[in-house]
């Protein structure tokens, strides 16, 4: 039967009225508390995704007031996720960004989610703990700076985060300290994560099954991953444990509001300097909704784009910024590939992306030349996306691009996530032109550094010969790309080099507070999502403890 | 035409349960493109836009139905819709595919004398290839960079367009939507019933037959 057609909801809001979307069911509405914009709320939160949707829950959980503000819109997976890479763009943030700098950054779909549950929506869910030595990286390792955090005490909110998630991995895990064994299955490999296995054994090295935040049996009203292979462009299943689909849900029956298609624009503080609410556009006009805290959670670059134009006479750089670190050491993780030929049918578009994953080269510290470490795991490009790399990325165009593309089932690759060094110079700035919100565009500055370099060519070298052991022919190198966003309000415990403490919270504005991806002082070689939630996780404990101190 | 995946339709499986209703809308609106519909672009910028989208991929010429590419990149270009990124090296797209086809246009009067959509394939792939490793000579490209609008403009929206295309999907044998049944058989040379079938020697037939079945 067909379902009555809802309401797009790139137009027009679907969190009012005292509803919003139940995302499990078509057409469906779950009741939501709504607060006015002249009730002072305890926390206005920018942004839903893994650090904003996380707190929201958990905070809303403790009884605090909590309105939550995402730019994006309110997606119903089941109605609203077309099977089509064209379609499903728009998952992502595509205002214009400037890009810049000797390696200028690939955005939108590569790192950057508009919508309620933020990037979640359209991850790899790729979920991994860091390792623990990355947290004290300076002392330890000697690069990059320490956190003002504990490795064990983060070990304990992964596990939250890894049953809240319902993470599917294996029994054991081979790297690090022990963890629980994974509160799902792993999922079965696809040829192209045996392609990886074979790679590794044939070098010595260990492999795994790649933790996943998508279901390998049943759980609520998520069915099991059905293998449709398009993660990446939002999950029409609901078997992926988005951010969408799992903490907000609770936040909504905690009390929360959740007000999609709401862009914020600016920050207001009062003569004290306290911050006092965000400024706010959403259907067709600009309102303010009170509170005693902002949450700043629009990751990398809308994080310090909106903490630098909420610039005032008291504060003219930028809100949070008296350490001039807001905006700076923007750090992304090399996202570099080796690409093969098998004689075999691999059909890599079947089953999540990476369903196989080996972080030999984050736990080894002999024979590198650099400083940090890497994961790899096996791919499964979309047509458009493979294309993508085939043309823009290695040249290819006319015949012999027709030529490349039909052995599309034939091809097999494998993609670091690599930890870069955090650098200064790398930065997200104001541009001189206007958004359509009339806001400043965002600049991104990037360029790797030497020792960047020297990673990236060591996990080339050694992933071609693991590919090269597996069976494939006609390997090349995929020189160009990065993933994820880290960095521009770092955290620290010196209100000299760090923007917030550890609990969060900036050290210039008692009331203002920044969780997202934003506050990682260096990356690590493992994808960032899981300890972002780890880390909104500790906030939302820390925060209710101050509350209970009278210290907020 | 490649003849890997013969007789393989991916649009076979409109009714199956591959496909869910919000895809076959998605999926009817990009086959109803008309060729020949230009809203943003001039007739002029348009000639030389289809004289480029037939060398960048070159499609078979007994194709009944060929791939609207140039018809979709001036969609793109009318609905004016970004990806998130622009080269600080580039203008916003609109402007930057304006004066990249005028440069290319330029391009090729500066080698050949003659317009781009006039002259032989041949050529025409000369001019390109000339564009694409920044060996050029017209002033148009001064401020403009040829390699980075080649590579970051020009072969990112007509490719990308090009592989969002059912007929792009047969050729490679890409399974095409898969919401909601997804796919069982994930081991090497396994396929499900429901996924494209490779020709490989000796077995065209077969490949024939199971591809008629798909649907």
């Amino acid at each position: 039967m067909r379902m009555p057609v809802s309401v797009e909801p790139i137009e027009q809001p679907r969190a009012i009225n005292g509803g919003a979307p139940d995302v499990f069911h078509r057409g469906g509405v779950v009741p939501m508390r709504q607060y006015s914009d002249d009730e002072v709320v305890d926390f206005a939160i920018v942004g839903t995704g893994a650090g904003g949707g996380t707190l929201a829950c958990k905070l809303s959980e403790y009884g605090f007031s909590v309105v939550a503000l995402d730019a994006g819109p309110y997606w119903r997976p089941l109605e609203d996720f077309a099977s089509d890479e064209n379609h499903q763009a728009k998952l992502y943030w595509t205002d214009e960004r400037i890009v810049d700098g000797d390696n200028p950054l690939q955005l939108g779909s590569n790192n950057s989610g508009k919508s309620v549950g933020g990037s979640t929506v359209h991850f790899a869910m790729v979920s991994l703990r860091f390792r623990p030595e990355w947290f004290k990286a300076r002392s330890k390792l000697g690069y990059g700076a320490d956190w003002p955090l504990d490795w064990q005490e983060m070990w304990g909110y992964y596990g939250e985060v890894e049953q809240t998630l319902k993470i599917s991995g294996p029994v054991n895990y081979p790297w690090g300290p022990h963890r629980p064994r994974y509160p799902y299955r792993a999922h079965e490999l696809n040829a192209a994560g045996l392609v990886l296995a074979q790679g590794a054994e044939a070098l010595g090295i260990q492999w795994t099954e790649t933790p996943l935040a998508t279901v390998s049996a049943p759980r609520g009203h998520s069915p099991p991953c059905v293998y449709r292979g398009m993660c990446v462009i939002g999950c029409s299943t609901n078997a992926k444990q988005s951010v969408l689909i799992t903490w907000l849900p609770r936040a909504l029956a905690a009390g929360a509001e959740i007000r999609d298609l709401a862009m914020v624009g600016r920050i207001d503080h009062d003569r004290e300097g306290r911050v006092t609410g965000v400024h706010y556009y959403r259907e067709g006009r600009w309102r303010f909704q009170r509170a005693r805290n902002v949450v700043v959670a629009g990751y990398s670059i809308e994080t310090p784009r909106l903490l630098l134009n909420s610039a005032t006479s008291r504060y003219p750089d930028g809100l949070a910024n008296s350490s001039g670190l807001v905006g700076k050491n923007l750090t992304v993780q090399a996202n570099q590939a080796v690409w093969g030929i098998m004689e075999q049918e691999i059909r890599s578009y079947k089953g999540p992306p990476s369903l196989a994953i080996t972080e030999h080269w984050n736990y080894t510290d002999e024979g590198k030349d650099f400083f940090g470490g890497y994961a790899y795991m096996s791919q499964g490009p979309l047509p458009m996306h493979w294309a993508g790399v085939q043309s823009s990325k290695r040249g290819l165009w006319g015949q012999r691009l027709l030529d490349e593309m039909e052995r599309y089932n034939h091809q097999v690759g494998l993609k670091i996530v690599g930890e870069c060094l955090p650098q200064e110079r790398n930065r997200v700035t104001l541009a001189d032109e206007r958004d359509q919100y009339g806001l400043p565009v965002p600049r991104v500055t990037f360029s790797f550094c030497d020792n960047d370099k020297r990673l990236i060519r060591h996990a080339l070298d050694f992933m071609g010969r693991a590919l090269e052991a597996a069976g494939a022919t006609e390997i090349w190198d995929e020189t160009d790309d990065t993933a994820h966003l880290h960095g521009t309000a770092r955290m620290g415990d010196d209100p000299k080099t760090s923007v917030v403490n550890a609990d969060c919270r900036s050290w210039d504005i008692p009331n203002l507070w920044v969780c997202d991806g934003s506050v990682f002082p260096t990356v690590g070689g493992v994808n960032p999502s899981l300890t972002i939630q780890a880390i909104a996780c500790r906030t939302a404990d820390r925060i209710k403890a101050l509350a209970a101190r009278g210290e907020l | 035409m490649s003849n890997r995946y013969p007789g393989y339709d991916v649009l076979t499986k409109r009714h199956t349960p591959s496909w869910n209703e919000q895809t076959r809308t998605v999926i009817d609106e990009r086959l109803s493109i008309d060729p020949e519909k230009h809203q943003f672009l001039t007739d002029a910028e348009w000639r030389i836009l289809r004289a480029v989208c037939d060398r960048i991929v070159p499609q078979p010429p007994d194709r009944a139905r060929p791939v609207p590419l140039a018809a979709m990149v001036d969609q793109k270009l009318h609905t004016n819709g970004g990806d998130g990124y622009r080269d600080a090296r580039l203008p916003p797209l609109r402007e930057a595919w304006r004066r990249g086809l005028a440069a290319l246009e330029a391009e090729a009067m500066a080698q050949y004398r003659r317009s781009f959509h006039e002259l032989p394939a041949l050529e025409q792939d000369d001019v390109l290839t000339a564009v694409q490793k920044g060996d050029v000579q017209a002033d148009a490209w001064r401020d403009l960079p040829a390699k980075v609008f080649f590579t970051k403009r020009l072969l990112h929206d007509i490719v990308s367009s090009y592989y969002s295309h059912p007929i792009a999907w047969n050729e490679i044998g890409f399974g095409g939507p898969a919401s909601p049944r997804g796919y069982v058989r994930m081991y090497f040379d396994r396929r499900d019933p429901w996924e494209a079938s490779e020709a490989r020697p000796g077995r065209e037939e077969r490949a024939r037959h199971e591809n008629a079945r798909v649907g």
